[in-house]
């Protein structure tokens, strides 16, 4: 077996500089809300669809609520009242404001008792619904086997999602046992959710509910033909974080894109909107039993991979903690990683061994998330097939969990249904081939991958012990992660956070704060 | 003239032998080989060999083949666009814009409205650039303002004429639906309303972008893959020198 020494005081150390770091948000988490929280709860509720133009009733209500600067109590209160006053679904309550039928702030007050009876029967009604597609993927889980470590995983990016289903099932059969329907490139910046099913995007498919149903049904289609389940991921960032991942947790998605990060620097989104919308979308994931996965491979395609590799760590670490504080289980934690230095480096391979075994080491029964080549991938097939091979090599050798599969036409275009299906044979064939290699070998004493993985972690425990002497928003304003310099009321969706209400009622995040034990 | 006269080479000289690779929706059986067999006679290949033939399931087969095409090039009608100022190393560079231009040159760069892929704005901008070669911002006589991924075309527009930029740098990665063909029309568009596109150069770059599909676009000059700083640099420099020559 191919294992590392790593320092546990180090590891003790970074740890605790990482939960420090994540522990001092604890006035955003508990004082604060943000507009798509609040559409999050109202489609928990039972609001769905959107008005002729497009706008999804959930932006209809928070905005109407907003714009009367009734929101501050969240929307969970005066969607009850109005269920009461007027007898109607929260549907239906949804269509009529948007009709200008109805406001919010002029039905009259139902007491608190009958308020917090409908918000608990409403609720429940839909936990039980989650709770429900949770132990039906446990109970296929159960009845097709484990997962394939590493679990191949493949992306589709038709945008248009009949087309993306065709390519899934194709790559499903042929081997892959985790689709990722890529969003459409511009979502992440949408303040709401498109609604329906979509034919066209750019880059992409745009992630609807529906959407999540029509690839959620087509996977269960190959899961029972192949007595494999298939899972499915989509990505619960950018400004509808946590409606994203309501989304996911009532269609049975599997996996989320879920980083703590990502946003502030990757899209430019405000950190306070960012960290408060991850701390409720990763309660919902944990909740429904969702994967999350995080997105360090970013870090290694702006920075240089081997100079750099410690903010894969320090990042890593961080979104454990954050992970943590939301509920989320160490198994469900797809800590990101990547395979990004540059081939041309003498002993690049030695160097991308040590870093996955200071990932895999440092994350023990973890899923952790490798990705592939992408920097160095120019356009050259043939070479780019033989890193996408090494990399499987070593994703193999050191038991990722999660291993999303190189494209040999990565740089060119968005994957042809032959290179998917390639990326897999290359996959399937290396898998099998060094399937006990590990087995049997081992690293000299005081090998150089050794040496390597320390060094990373020990670069990554000082940088994060000197970001909790600063503070997260002061390093990020100096640049310290990415080399990308972001302020604490820049970036987007500021305007969408705000400070609760005494009176503020939320009835999801306080009914799986107490069932997951937080 | 036989020398004038390009075949593609397998082991022969003018063999004309391509490899090929493609899907099509038949099935992996003598029926779709034939089918695959068709359609490259009609592409006028010639002694066609399939190869390989992988099933993709859900009714397609991936085949690749090798086959003999009787086309030719004749080299003497070969005619390129393509950027043909001088490259200079990053040194060379800011040596060039001391002595021929007197100050730094301002470049304001961006990858556009949907596009969110910045590696190749990074390639050519970031301090640490691309594969050993630095990027912008490490130029002592550039003034480099990179403003990342999906920069919509106005504020890319705003923010050049905030900063009296010489040059405005566009990337475009993602190409699906010839999306960058629509972003970077619009680029031009507004420019030329803004009264903008005179003032300084406007220059693209990305996967799919060649000199000659700038020039078709109204830019000034367009960068493949495999492009560095030191090009886009060079370019940037002898092109705003000749401006100034011209002008005095």
């Amino acid at each position: 077996m191919l294992k590392l020494e790593l320092d546990p005081d180090m590891q003790n150390r970074a740890r605790k500089a990482a939960a420090s770091i994540a522990g001092s948000f604890q006035w955003l988490f508990d004082d604060y809300s943000s507009v798509t929280i609040e559409r999050t709860v109202l489609r928990l509720l039972g609001i769905d669809g959107a008005t002729e133009d497009g706008t999804p009733y959930p932006n209809i209500v928070v905005d109407h609520l907003q714009q009367r600067n009734a929101l501050l109590r969240g929307a969970a209160i005066p969607l009850a009242n109005a269920i009461i006053y007027t007898g109607m679904s929260a549907q239906q309550i949804a269509e009529e404001i948007a009709q200008g039928n109805l406001d919010l702030t002029k039905t009259p007050v139902a007491s608190p008792d009958k308020i917090f009876q409908v918000l608990d029967e409403l609720s429940d009604k839909m936990l039980k619904h989650i709770a429900k597609q949770r132990e039906t993927r446990e109970q296929l889980l159960q009845t097709y086997g484990p997962r394939r470590i590493p679990a191949i995983y493949v992306i589709v990016a038709t945008g248009n999602i009949y087309e993306d289903v065709i390519q899934a099932k194709a790559a499903a059969y042929e081997g892959a046992d985790i689709i990722a329907v890529i969003r459409s490139t511009a979502q992440s910046l949408l303040d709401y959710v498109p609604y329906g099913a979509t034919t066209e995007g750019f880059g992409g498919t745009y992630a609807t509910q529906e959407n999540f149903r029509i690839m959620r049904a087509a996977l269960d289609e190959v899961s029972a033909s192949e007595k494999r389940y298939i899972g499915l991921t989509n990505y619960a960032s950018g400004l509808c974080m946590p409606e994203i991942a309501a989304m996911g947790a009532m269609e049975r998605l599997d996996h989320m894109l879920n980083d703590a990060m990502y946003g502030i620097l990757f899209r430019d989104i405000n950190p306070k909107r960012t960290l408060l919308d991850q701390y409720f979308s990763r309660m919902i994931n944990a909740y429904a039993g969702i994967e999350i996965q995080t997105g360090e491979d970013n870090y290694l395609t702006t920075s240089d991979a081997i100079e750099k590799a410690y903010t894969v760590t320090a990042s890593q670490l961080l979104n454990e903690q954050f992970a943590l504080l939301s509920g989320v289980k160490p198994e469900k934690m797809g800590l990101g990683h990547a395979f990004e230095i540059d081939p041309d480096l003498e002993d690049s391979f030695t160097y991308e061994l040590a870093h996955a075994l200071l990932t895999r080491e440092l994350f023990p029964g973890y899923p952790v998330k490798y990705m592939p080549p992408t920097k160095f991938a120019t356009g050259n097939i043939f070479k780019t097939y033989l890193m996408d091979a090494m990399f499987n090599f070593a994703g193999k050798l050191t038991h990722q969990g999660v291993q999303l599969l190189g494209m040999m036409t990565e740089a060119i275009h968005t994957p042809h249904l032959a290179d998917r299906s390639l990326a897999i044979e290359n996959a399937l064939y290396i898998f099998n081939a060094i399937k006990s290699l590990d087995e049997n070998i081992t690293l000299v004493p005081d090998s150089f991958i050794n040496r390597r993985a320390n060094k990373v972690l020990k670069e990554a425990t000082e940088f994060l012990e000197r970001v909790e002497k600063e503070g997260l928003f002061k390093a990020m304003e100096r640049g310290e992660f990415a080399d990308i310099k972001r302020t604490e009321n820049g970036g987007k969706g500021l305007n969408g956070v705000f400070r609760k209400d005494v009176e503020y009622f939320n009835p999801f995040l306080e009914k799986m704060k107490k069932e997951l034990g937080l | 003239m036989k020398h004038n006269i390009i075949r593609p080479y397998g082991d022969k000289s003018g063999d004309g032998k391509v490899q090929l690779s493609f899907t099509l929706p038949v099935p992996p059986d003598d029926w779709g080989k034939e089918a695959a067999k068709q359609l490259l006679k009609q592409m006028g290949f010639e002694d066609i060999i399939i190869c390989g033939i992988r099933d993709l399931h859900e009714g397609f087969t991936h085949f690749i083949a090798y086959a003999v095409t009787p086309c030719s090039v004749d080299s003497s009608k070969i005619k390129v666009k393509k950027v043909d100022t001088p490259v200079m190393e990053m040194e060379e560079v800011d040596e060039f814009i001391k002595e021929n231009i007197g100050r730094k040159i301002t470049v304001v760069g961006a990858c556009i409205e949907s596009d969110a892929h910045t590696v190749g704005i990074d390639a050519i901008m970031n301090m640490k650039g691309y594969n050993h070669r630095y990027g912008l911002e490490r130029y002592q006589w550039f003034n480099a303002i990179n403003l990342g991924a999906q920069v919509p075309c106005e504020e890319l527009l705003r923010r050049a004429r905030e900063e009296n930029a010489d040059a405005v740098l566009v990337s475009q990665v993602v190409t699906q639906n010839n999306i960058h063909i629509h972003n970077l029309t619009r680029l031009i568009e507004l420019a030329e309303t803004e009264k903008l596109r005179d003032k300084m150069l406007f220059i693209c770059g990305g996967p799919k972008i060649s000199h000659e599909l700038a020039i078709e676009l109204g830019y000034d000059a367009g960068f493949g893959p495999g492009t560095y700083a030191n090009e886009v640099a060079s370019y940037i420099a002898v092109t705003l020198a000749k401006k100034l020559a011209q002008k005095s």
